[in-house]
């Protein structure tokens, strides 16, 4: 990575001190999502909340109205009345099932659907951004942002409505306690704020250490990613003690992190449980005095008592929310990372330049990956409607770089890239899709099926002109054999291929699409030349002419070419013939006469090691 | 394709999986017994508060005379002493808990990691990246969201329902088993839900996993998405890998709180039950008011833990499917395996090869069943120090040659022998020390070239890398760049051409300085020139040692010592270029006939 970016995203920026504000900000946006799950999970969370307050006073009742004349001395109780309150209890059971159902369902479908929303979006963006962003960033840590970060921003979306529940469950409780009685409704008005105050201030500590937890583990996947990507080299060089050392190292911080997080949940948690069990005994207290002067009775007493024991887990919810709140903010800055990310390169609006083959000019291209170091010079040239014109030039001479700048895959710093005289950047993604077809170095195969990777569903690609590019790349006889044809899935990455094959499927894919202009970057190096051979003849008497750009160090191919144009060190040398080059350009001359200059070398070599041997002979039999 | 079958998600049961889990995580299990002990400890804390409330009503407030104050006083300022010991247990139960489990998922996540690299090349590619790498991370973070969460909920409920029983059991055996019937048919239908629940948890994790590989794909591929305009197509399947995702998640999530709800129904049973059951104890005198109510407050702080089983249970159950994912692949053997102190090192000096009658197919569709044999009944010798060119088409089987020949894959029948050795029973760390492979596709990490470099030799000195490059002639070419070797390659290598990716790849082999060198393509993107010149000191500086060069290019078979033609999984022809040539309609002399045509 070459940009200061990652380092940037290395600090964590999550803060305590604002952390629950924006941790609301995050949560708000949630609920303007998904305002209908939420509701309903809401609704569900009060109508559970009302009831278990409700069974509190019932529970009361039923013992002060029915069970306490039965206990009394001489007392006893009417069938009809344990009855009614057998199903007064049941039936709020059930109701509180049904506020179950309606909370969980709700918060956890409201949870998924901000995860899958959020995931559209981000790898939405991950579809749009240019090129030169994805370049600057690792896969794996794409990866962890649409998945654990997504995650973790939607984590206390699935106890927000409980919290909610809650809180209104407060309320109603502590208006109750006022109609009970002042003095008791005072104890929970101490209980209830000072939880919330003790939340606040855990989730604020909380803060950064989650914030390092979610950093540290999207650099664990990225560095996972990375190790499997590159599984093959790490076993043929038997790197696996290497590879684990690096991963572990991360992994232990990651430990580190996560068993600094566990430590301030254990010192919290605690301490939250407690907190109501101390109301209760305040309330025990506080209505004995109450009780001794008279302003309440038993019954009111144990319904109090009662109260702070079943509102005692739910406040907890309140503290799941805040708890997971950092977790929350950490993820979501994250994702918006993503959503914000900038530097997109908008297409135009300009449709398709012509019929026919198309014309490619760069006119003084500068181009650099980075700023400050310039890997084009100025680059002109011109491919002429219908001309096959060859890119030959040293390895690292920028030809991949022109061939990704003739598909606008990156746009050059100055100067401007042309297909019939429009500038690129003025064409629509289809006009420049339908115009350009790139057949990159590097075959990239999807994991698809045969059919797939040709069409790309794109319009007229019927199996017709499937079979029809497949033969020209030379690419049939192969899927023929293979088990199921075209509808062979291929594997991720094109596993299941060879090489050559491969690049044969890429090949047919760009020819599926009958560009106007196709540019094939070294396109043909892992095809044998017998059949290189054969798929330049085809494509030479192929119907849908087009102008063709071929990075090519083979002289048939040159050979094939109207002209060539020679690069180093991203400037373009010379232009002109293959002959003329060759008598004028020594850097060319040495680069496509190389093998031959090599075998003629080794015959030379050859020869003279057989004039020693029969030298040597000489010897001998003189001998 | 076939090798890309998922293994099948194995809907096996909460407990199988967390048994076998505790069985690969011994350390799990350090001091379980202390953090238990606090667990129960910290729980007493909760049965204080509803006996204290009992005491204070029966001795306190139900007395003669009102409310005796001193008596409630004193009953809360031991019940606050109480608390306060157990919330500090509390602490360090949970202090504890984290500690080992932490430490315990740490080291699960590094085996996962090492045992993965350790699967055979073919097992690895049978699943996408994506997945893999959701094996060491998302599914072993469940595991940690849940023992963070739900696994002390969990545990301290557990001991909250063990505690209460026994008090509720105190004051009222029989009241006891009224709770416990009523709870007896919520039991039976959770558990009966359990399986499907499993199932529909492993599900939702497989999901995870195709949607991941989707992301990785669309990542990875982003400039071919973007050259094609086809960003609408790929964002179509990644959506589909993400909504499916989505609706497994719901199905899991209904299911749980069916389920679950079934607990809640048991609590207003038990609930009234007690009521009913309780006051007629009460009129026959076996039990006070004082007594009742106190057990009415237990029997809430027994439902409780059934109440919070509903959110935590749900996590258990997604937390045991990822688990027995990271099990599932450690639990899988390489079909590849190191022999390791059972194996032998491979003998000193140059290697020579043997494959005897040596055939392979690649794995197909269901695990066991292979398609069609690529390569058929390859015998041959390659003596020591000799210089071997393999050629033959596209397809032809030459990858899958040099990779039974570095045993990244074993033969389907027949044997490798190395120096005369069979390769399978070679120690891995003597024969990836001895003889290394440049695949076709070589792979670059994202850090500097020289980095990259002492990967295969990471005790390499600047100087000796300096003259590694110099020896192979690359001194100017990598001098020539912007930062020399500090150069930063990018991921996959991508900030390098590819022929530059090439020639680092190739002085990594060089530096690991291998008796059995194979280059399968390893100079396919480098200019002609850069070849042949590499090629030269390649020569100089690898004699003394086997190299098995497979090529598209001839200028590489033309210098060999031996040449090797491969047609169709078939070793059609061998000997010198110059011998090959001479025969007439023979494959090689077509190839270079093509060859020539097409560099003259
Ligand atoms: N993503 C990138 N970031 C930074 N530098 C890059 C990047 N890609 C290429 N380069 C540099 O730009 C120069 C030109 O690279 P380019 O890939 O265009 O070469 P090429 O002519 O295609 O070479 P080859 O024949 O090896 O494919 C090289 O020096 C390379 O190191
Ligand atoms: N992982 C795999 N699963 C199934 N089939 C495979 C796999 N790898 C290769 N094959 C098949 O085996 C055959 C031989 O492939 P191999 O890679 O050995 O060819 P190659 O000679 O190296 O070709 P190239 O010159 O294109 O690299 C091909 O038909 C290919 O499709
Ligand atoms: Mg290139
Ligand atoms: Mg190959």
């Amino acid at each position: 990575m070459t940009t200061d970016e990652p380092a940037e995203a290395a600090k964590p920026q999550v803060t305590g001190r604002d952390v629950l504000a924006r941790g609301a900000r995050v949560m708000w946006r949630g609920i303007r999502d998904e305002p209908r799950r939420f509701t309903i999970a809401v609704v569900g969370s009060c109508l559970f909340g009302s009831l278990v307050i409700g069974q509190a006073f019932v529970v009361g009742e039923i013992i002060e109205d029915v069970v306490e004349p039965a206990l009394a001395p001489g007392g006893s109780v009417t069938a009809r009345a344990l009855v009614l309150s057998a199903v007064a209890l049941i039936a709020m059971g059930l109701g509180r099932v049904l506020g179950i159902f309606g909370r969980r369902l709700g918060a956890g479908f409201m949870q998924f659907a901000l995860q899958a929303r959020y995931r559209h979006e981000v790898t939405g963006r991950y579809l749009r951004l240019p090129l030169s962003w994805h370049q600057r960033h690792a896969t794996g840590t794409l990866l962890s942002n649409a998945n654990s970060d997504v995650e973790a921003a939607w984590m206390p979306v699935a106890p927000l409505p409980f919290a909610v529940g809650t809180v209104f469950m407060l309320i109603v409780a502590v208006t109750a306690l006022f109609l009970v009685d002042w003095a008791m409704a005072l104890v929970g008005l101490v209980v209830f704020p000072v939880l919330f105050v003790m939340n606040v201030v855990f989730s604020r500590r909380m803060a950064p250490r989650t914030a390092r937890a979610q950093h540290l583990r999207a650099e664990v996947s990225a560095i996972a990613h990375e190790s499997f990507d590159g599984a093959l080299v790490v076993k043929t060089m038997g790197r696996e003690d290497l590879e684990t050392r690096r991963f572990e190292a991360r992994a232990q911080e990651l430990r580190d992190a996560l068993v600094s997080v566990g430590r301030l949940r254990g010192l919290f948690d605690p301490l939250m449980e407690s907190l109501p069990f101390l109301g209760t005994l305040a309330a025990l207290v506080v209505g004995a005095w109450r009780l001794q002067a008279g302003a309440i009775d038993l019954g009111q007493l144990i319904q109090v008592t009662f109260l702070f024991t079943v509102l005692a887990f739910p406040v907890r919810a309140i503290g799941w929310v805040l708890g997971d709140l950092p977790r929350a903010v950490a993820g979501w800055d994250r994702v918006e990372r993503v959503l914000q990310a900038t530097g997109e390169m908008p297409y135009g609006t300009g449709g398709a330049t012509g019929t026919g083959p198309a014309q490619l000019s760069f006119q003084q291209v500068h181009f650099g990956y980075d700023t400050g170091q310039p890997v084009l010079h100025n680059v002109s040239f011109t491919i002429p409607a219908g001309r096959t014109v060859a890119l030959v030039g040293p390895t690292g001479s920028g030809k991949s770089t022109i061939a990704t700048l003739a598909t606008r895959l990156l746009d050059p710093q100055h100067g401007t890239v042309a297909l019939d005289g429009v500038d690129v950047r003025e064409l629509s993604a289809a006009a420049l899709a339908s115009t350009v077809a790139l057949v990159p170095q590097i075959a990239f195969v999807f994991d698809d099926t045969v059919r797939g990777n040709v069409a790309l569903d794109r319009p007229g690609t019927d199996d017709d002109r499937v079979w029809q590019s497949l033969t020209t790349a030379q690419a049939d006889t192969f899927v023929t054999r293979l088990p199921e044809g075209l509808d062979t899935a291929l594997g991720e990455r094109g596993t299941s291929l060879s090489g050559g094959q491969r690049q044969r499927v890429t090949l047919a894919r760009a020819l599926a699409g009958q560009p106007r202009l196709l540019i094939l970057d070294d396109a043909t190096s892992a095809v044998d030349p017998r059949v290189e051979a054969r798929i330049l003849a085809s494509l030479r008497g192929a119907s849908h002419a087009a102008s063709i750009l071929v990075v090519a160090y083979r002289r048939a191919t040159i050979a094939l070419a109207d002209e060539v144009i020679y690069v180093e060190q991203g400037r373009v040398v010379a232009h002109g013939t293959h002959d003329e080059l060759l008598s004028t350009v020594t850097g060319y001359a040495d680069l496509v006469t190389a093998y031959e200059k090599a075998e003629a070398e080794r015959e030379r070599d050859t020869g003279y090691d057989s004039d020693d041997a029969a030298s040597v002979r000489e010897e001998e039999v003189a001998a | 394709m076939t090798a890309q079958a998922e293994p099948k998600a194995q809907p096996t049961g909460t407990f199988r999986t967390l048994r076998r889990g505790l069985a690969l995580s011994p350390e799990l299990r350090a001091g379980l017994a202390g953090t238990v002990a606090l667990a129960l400890v910290s729980m007493v804390g909760r049965a204080a508060v509803p006996v204290a409330i009992q005491q204070g009503i029966d001795k306190g407030l139900s007395v003669a005379g009102g409310p005796d104050m001193a008596v409630i006083l004193r009953i809360v300022a031991i019940t606050v002493g109480i608390l306060a010991i157990t919330t500090t247990c509390g602490y360090f139960m949970m202090r504890r808990l984290f500690t080992v489990s932490e430490t315990a998922l740490a080291n699960l996540r590094v085996r996962a990691f090492r045992h993965i690299h350790d699967l055979s090349m073919l097992h690895q590619q049978s699943e996408r990246r994506g997945t893999l790498v959701s094996r060491v991370t998302s599914d072993i973070d469940t595991i940690t969201q849940f023992l963070q969460w739900g696994g002390v909920i969990l545990l301290v409920n557990g001991g909250q329902l063990v505690v209460t029983t026994i008090v509720m059991s105190v004051y009222s055996w029989k009241l006891t088993l009224v709770v416990l019937a009523a709870f007896l048919p919520a039991v039976v239908v959770i558990r009966a839900f359990q399986k499907r629940l499993g199932g529909a948890y492993a599900e939702s994790r497989r999901r995870i996993g195709v949607m991941l590989g989707a992301v990785s794909e669309s990542v990875v591929g982003a400039s071919v998405i973007r050259a094609y305009g086809i960003s609408e197509r790929s964002g179509a399947k990644l959506s589909e890998t993400i909504d499916d995702y989505q609706r497994a998640q719901r199905r899991a999530m209904r299911l749980s709180v069916t389920s679950f709800s079934t607990g809640e129904i048991a609590a207003a049973l038990a609930l009234s039950a007690v009521v009913v059951v309780g006051t007629l104890l009460g009129v026959d005198g076996q039990i006070s008011l004082g007594e009742l109510t106190a057990y009415l407050f237990l029997v809430t702080l027994f439902i409780q833990p059934v109440q919070i089983a509903t959110e935590v249970l749900n996590e258990l159950q997604n937390a045991t499917a990822g688990w027995s994912r990271v099990l599932d692949v450690l639990q899988l053997q390489p079909d590849v395996a190191d022999p390791a102190h059972n194996g032998v090192d491979l003998p000193e000096g140059p290697l020579d090869v043997r494959f005897d009658q040596v055939s392979f197919a690649y794995p197909a569709g269901e695990p066991g069943k292979t398609g069609p044999r690529v390569l058929h009944e390859v015998h041959l010798d390659i003596p020591a120090k000799t210089r071997v060119a393999v050629v033959g088409e596209t397809g032809s089987g030459k990858t899958t040659f040099a990779k039974l020949l570095t045993r990244l894959m074993d033969p389907t029948d027949g044997a490798v022998h190395l120096s005369g050795t069979p390769l399978t029973s070679v120690r891995f760390g003597s024969l990836r020390s001895r003889v290394v492979m440049v695949p076709q596709d070589g792979f670059l990490f994202d850090a500097s070239i020289a980095d990259n470099v002492r990967f295969a030799r990471p005790d390499l000195t600047d100087e000796q890398l300096t003259a590694a490059f110099a020896e192979l002639g690359l001194l100017d070419w990598v001098q020539g760049l912007t930062n020399g070797l500090d150069t930063q390659v990018g991921e996959r290598g991508e900030a390098l051409s590819v022929g530059e990716r090439q020639l680092v790849a190739l002085v990594r082999a060089y530096v690991a300085d291998p008796d059995l060198l194979v280059l399968d393509e390893a100079t396919s993107a480098v200019d002609p020139a850069t070849e042949v010149r590499l090629q030269r000191t390649l020569d100089a500086v690898t004699r003394g040692r086997t190299t098995v060069a497979i090529a598209h290019r001839l200028s590489t078979a033309q210098a060999a010592d031996e040449v090797i033609v491969v047609d169709r999984g078939v070793v059609v022809q061998r000997g010198p270029h110059d011998e090959l040539v001479t025969h007439p309609d023979s494959i090689y002399a077509k190839l270079y006939a093509s060859w020539l045509e097409q560099t003259r």
